[in-house]
């Protein structure tokens, strides 16, 4: 049986492993994908203290080696449920093997949140994005659109301003949520064009994303525009309903938990993003993997 | 088998007439996701003679980029005899590569 079993590999399961490893439990950390999370796709980290400037990709290597020499076992699989025996013991069953431990610590992290439109998987990597700073070089001089209404929707079309042709900025309600600030620079950008209470409702292209049609809530007309590039940013969604089993689910599929990370399940604690919590943000979750971790420590 | 860089130049030769089927990575150096996959892909030019591996920097290769239709990265195509044989877009395994295969 494993000590301490850490269900994903981004900021908040690694930096777990991490200080499990130091406290001397053995541990095993289950990834379906690759080590790092969502903060590989962040050219530059620039409010992690002590660090004025690392890329995500740096971070996260670096996180990774340092797990990886403390005697990390790391298994790329994906993990399907937890179960508990009567004497405590988990059960963790992926979808190659199953795996016991004394205590489990879920930092499944988030993912982006899709629109939920027909096609918009099989345009993805066609003309939909989910990252803005990673794709928008490809579509200099073209015509995209950003959903939504957060910062990140702001900064993503701001960004694309410099490089696109003209930018569309489509948000379901009357005023943004994301800073003031942002929205006033927006403004005054010649190539961005906002569209208020209005929502997409289909994508059109054959091999590659041509258009999309975008209906106005509130008239209820629906029109066509013609762009090249569709891009989502509408925010995170955690990935949790497999473990609800065991641990409670807030409305939106977070786990419920406390800045103690404790589960409504003893010996099965939440870190990182996928926690109910305020701040989503890297320190943020490497703190959560201290205190998991250290609260799993004492009871394996 | 080494993996071979190629470019705009290169491109036909090392690619579209290759005589076995080429897996073509599309990257750049920004790109935190294409750094993860590079290992990745270098694994799977070492463990098999059947397949051609190259690698393609967007950057300096707008050209080839626009032509395969890439719009994120990494990038993924396997050709064969020249034409686009499967393309996948993101971060993958091996094995999901083995699969593209």
């Amino acid at each position: 049986m494993t000590d301490i079993i850490i269900i994903g590999a981004g900021t908040a399961g690694l930096t777990s492993a991490i200080y499990a490893l130091r406290a001397g439990k053995n541990v095993l950390v289950l990834e379906e994908k690759m080590y790092g999370g969502q903060i590989i796709n962040t050219p530059d980290i620039e409010n992690y203290p002590g660090f004025k400037n690392i890329s995500g990709y740096e971070f996260a290597t670096n996180l990774y080696n340092q797990a990886k020499e403390l005697g990390m076992i790391y298994k790329n699989e994906k993990v399907l449920e937890i179960q508990e025996d009567s004497n405590g013991t988990k059960t963790v069953v992926t979808d190659k093997e199953t795996y016991t431990a004394k205590a489990v610590i879920i930092a499944s992290g988030a993912k982006n949140r899709p629109l939920g439109i027909d096609r918009e998987q099989e345009f993805t990597g066609k003309g939909v994005s989910y990252c803005a700073t990673c794709d928008g070089a490809f579509f200099r001089g073209r015509d995209v659109a950003v959903v939504g209404g957060g910062n990140t929707a702001l900064e993503d079309s701001l960004f694309l301003s410099s490089y696109c042709n003209t930018v569309y900025v489509i948000h379901r309600r009357d005023e943004f949520r994301g800073d003031v600030r942002e929205v006033e620079k927006l403004k005054a950008k010649d190539n961005v064009k906002l569209i208020m209470d209005s929502q997409v409702t289909d994508i059109i292209g054959e091999d590659m994303v041509s258009g999309i049609k975008v209906k106005n809530l509130k008239g209820g007309e629906e029109r066509e525009i013609k762009v090249n590039g569709l891009f989502i940013a509408i925010g995170q969604m955690p990935d949790n309903e497999r473990f609800k089993n065991l641990v409670d689910l807030d409305e939106k599929g977070y786990i419920i938990a406390g800045e103690d990370c404790r589960t409504s399940t003893a010996g099965i604690f939440a870190a990182g993003d996928c926690r109910t919590k305020n701040v989503r943000q890297l320190v943020t979750a490497a703190g959560d993997g201290a205190v998991a971790a250290l609260a799993a420590c004492s009871i394996s | 088998m080494a993996v071979i860089t190629v470019n705009s130049d290169n491109f036909e030769q090392e690619v579209l007439k290759a005589d076995k089927p080429v897996l073509v990575d599309f990257w750049a150096d920004w790109c935190g996701p294409c750094k993860m996959l590079s290992p990745i892909v270098d694994e799977v030019a070492e463990s098999s003679d059947n397949v051609k591996v190259c690698k393609v920097n967007v950057d300096n290769n707008q050209d080839l980029a626009f032509k395969y239709g890439v719009m994120s990265i990494p990038t993924l195509i396997v050709f064969k005899n020249g034409n686009v044989e499967k393309k996948s877009v993101g971060l993958i395994s091996k094995d999901e590569i083995m699969e593209l295969l």
